[in-house]
């Protein structure tokens, strides 16, 4: 799998956000398998130390980063903050969010394409947040990206694949495009079925973070990744209506009346 | 001069970007700057000038989903 060129090993997109100490989000980002990670940036005073030491953190473990735009509501926030992200952390990738409904975080698509055909035309490589929209989907790859993660659930909600159908045929639609389930994971079951359905990785956080134990949930999520891929690449069976017999009934013997 | 650090007001000598990050405590620090709403390149803070009542956004890497 590659995004941008950058051949990846991992299909489990991790979160930096939410664990209960820096020493339990370094232990699951290792027990995940994440190649790559996903950061942000706040403002920090003076004398604030923060966010130093996080940046510190990350380095340690010598992954890649996707920075967010997370929060952003307007275009221009979010190009504005696309540009900070790139300089701070030396990369040219960018996961675009520009949030258009506070209740639902549920991406505003309008302005999602806008800011991703400016970033696009400045260099930047835009993964972004988007919902499951084709027509949504098709506007941001005219935009420039080669990248789409179309959210599986509300940000934190846990409620997994909402739109099945919506995300079964986004993945029919671009056959090609590399396609991240990104946001409202729950369980590792959520993460298998998008492997499942085709798609090329998961990008969670919550669902680990906040884990009675993060790290063993981190390692429970990559293997569920791995079996949903596994389970994909060996072609499952399409559900049917009606029962049909695994055991053969040919030279069943005649024991009724 | 009255500037406004992350809506913090702040009272620094006229000059350069670069020098009042440098006075607030930011020198060495892995940051990002934006005047006005607008982004300011590292490379470009030493010459941009600062004007009263200036909004100075800076930010640093943190945690994020």
């Amino acid at each position: 799998m590659s995004f941008y060129g950058v051949e990846l090993s991992s299909r489990l997109l991790l979160g930096t956000a939410r664990y209960p100490s820096p020493a339990i989000l370094s232990e699951a980002i290792k027990a995940s398998g994440a190649e790559v990670v996903t950061v942000s940036l706040r403002r920090e005073s003076g004398t604030d130390r923060a966010g130093q030491s996080f940046w510190s953190l990350v380095r340690a473990l010598g992954l890649r980063v996707l920075p967010n735009t997370a929060g952003c509501h307007s275009v221009k926030e979010a190009v504005t903050t696309a540009h900070m992200a790139r300089e701070l952390f030396d990369t040219t990738w960018i996961k675009l969010e520009v949030i258009g409904e506070s209740d639902t975080l549920q991406p505003d698509v309008f302005g999602l394409v806008e800011a991703a055909r400016i970033l696009s035309e400045d260099g930047f490589e835009v993964f972004p947040y988007t919902t499951e929209d084709l027509v949504v989907a098709d506007r941001l790859v005219e935009a420039g990206c080669r990248v789409l993660m179309p959210w599986g659930a509300p940000i934190g909600s846990a409620r997994g694949l909402n739109n099945l159908y919506g995300l079964k045929s986004l993945r029919a639609h671009f056959p090609d495009i590399p396609l991240v389930v990104d946001a409202g994971l729950g369980v590792p079951s959520h993460a298998a079925a998008a492997m499942e359905l085709g798609y090329d990785a998961v990008l969670l956080n919550t669902a680990v973070a906040e884990a009675g134990d993060p790290v063993a949930m981190a390692r429970a999520f990559a293997l569920a990744v791995e079996a949903g891929r596994a389970a994909h690449l060996a072609r499952p069976l399409e559900p049917r209506d009606m029962a049909a017999p695994s055991t053969p009934v040919i030279g069943k013997a005649a024991l009724g009346d | 001069m009255r500037i406004f650090l992350n809506d913090d007001a702040h009272d620094v000598e006229a000059g350069t970007l670069a020098a009042a990050l440098e006075v607030l405590g930011y020198g060495g620090r892995k940051i990002a700057t934006a005047l006005n709403g607008r982004f300011v390149a590292a490379p470009a803070r030493p010459a941009t000038t600062l004007s009263e009542g200036d909004r100075v956004e800076v930010v640093a890497p943190m945690q994020g989903g």
